[in-house]
């Protein structure tokens, strides 16, 4: 009968996944990280109860270790290097929230259009595809990979993140910061 | 993307790193490279007759030693940090230090009758302190902060002001074989603002120049 193992042989079990891992093995860093999801998932919950936010943070978090997976010292224990990631990232999107409530409100009226084509005259200054094409190479390189991977390509955020080498919360300001850029942009057009 | 294809994308993409060394062993590489390089220019270029003269006196040598061991703890501690899992106390390792390197430098003050005028007058050679400190900072915390973003810091607002802090109290230790003269008020304000305008540019322009994950 086989028996859970303590934290201390997790620890050591998955301290020397890592350790492959830092030389390249795939599957190990595989194994690694769907062994510790539930653990930072737990270690989050500690900071945040909302289901969609909790996957973001873990999301994250993996992210996070897969940035700094040099720094891993394979004779120091595991767990306390990856509680650290998890909690640091869990701050920082709590802060994050807590910033973008302190100044945005949801705005129900947003994404309303109207009958009468007279009343669409805002989105109608923007005529092609090709229009908007031309105004996002003015942005900055950052901000335009943030807004084509986020708007454009729909990516998740832990997509555009690994696909761009951003981070979740660098994504998320540089795409911000490219709408409203954009806006500034479109402003001289409209009446 | 769930959380099963994201592990999927990050292990099939994976390629191999080399583990860093031991943030200790980091550190003091760097604080040997400043140490044999301030060496070389000490003994090329100050008068270590007037410097030797001064240590003499036990407020300016505990002074130089406060100055040295607030260089060496905070480059310490901020290559601890840059670590994750690390112990937030590390931050706390200069404070020590740098009491005693201000303590000391206010009893010069004191000693000096709180003067606001030194040989030269109000300023005098106090800018070149300012100007001395500011500009060896400089290349010493870009050679810093290139060390330092190996690691990515995940914090990078104590690493950066450690780091600044290590790298402007080695200059202000450096500059003490070049100030022939006793501490006054101006001179200790123009120091700690050299220390102060450092560690602020390196706080501002932390993430892009440790690459902070």
């Amino acid at each position: 009968m086989s028996t859970a193992p303590t934290p201390e042989e997790r620890d050591r079990s998955w301290s020397l996944l890592m350790s492959a891992a830092q030389s390249g093995d795939r599957r190990a860093y595989e194994r690694l990280l769907r062994e510790v999801t539930p653990f930072i998932r737990a270690l989050v919950r500690r900071h945040c109860s909302n289901h969609a936010d909790i996957e973001e943070m873990v999301q994250d978090t993996l992210l996070t270790v897969h940035r700094v997976r040099q720094t891993y010292d394979p004779r120091r224990p595991f767990s306390p290097w990856l509680a650290a990631i998890a909690a640091r990232r869990s701050i920082d999107a709590l802060r994050r929230r807590l910033r973008v409530s302190r100044h945005e409100a949801p705005e129900a009226g947003v994404y309303e259009t109207f009958t009468d084509a007279a009343a669409n005259n805002d989105l109608e200054a923007v005529r092609s595809a090709e229009e908007v094409g031309q105004l996002l190479q003015r942005l900055p390189a950052r901000q335009r990979q943030a807004l084509q991977a986020l708007k454009l390509q729909e990516l998740s955020l832990a997509e555009a993140a690994a696909a761009s080498g951003q981070s979740v919360a660098a994504l998320k300001v540089n795409a911000h910061r490219a709408l409203k850029a954009l806006r500034s942009l479109f402003a001289p057009r409209t009446p | 993307m769930d959380t099963d294809r994201l592990i999927e994308t990050l292990s099939s993409g994976l390629q191999p790193v080399r583990p860093l060394r031991a943030p200790m062993i980091r550190a003091l590489l760097w604080l040997a490279a400043v140490g044999a390089l301030s060496t070389a220019l000490i003994l090329r270029f100050a008068d270590l007759a007037v410097f030797w003269q001064r240590v003499s006196v036990p407020r300016t040598a505990i002074e130089c030693i406060g100055a040295a061991l607030t260089a060496v703890t905070a480059v310490i501690g901020a290559f601890e940090m840059s670590v994750p899992g690390r112990s937030a106390r590390w931050g706390w390792l200069p404070m020590p230090p740098f009491l005693l390197w201000l303590a000391a430098s206010g009893a010069g003050c004191l000693a000096n009758g709180l003067s606001l005028y030194g040989a030269d007058g109000f300023i005098g050679e106090s800018g070149s302190c300012f100007v001395f400190i500011a500009a060896v900072s400089v290349p010493l915390s870009l050679g810093l902060f290139w060390m330092l973003r190996r690691a990515r810091p995940i914090a990078p607002a104590p690493v950066a002001t450690l780091g600044t802090l290590g790298a402007a109290a080695s200059a202000a230790f450096i500059l003490q074989f070049f100030h022939p003269f006793d501490v006054t008020v101006i001179d200790l304000t123009l120091h700690l603002a050299a220390v102060a305008l450092v560690m602020l540019i390196g706080g501002l322009a932390r993430r892009p120049l440790l690459a902070a994950a």
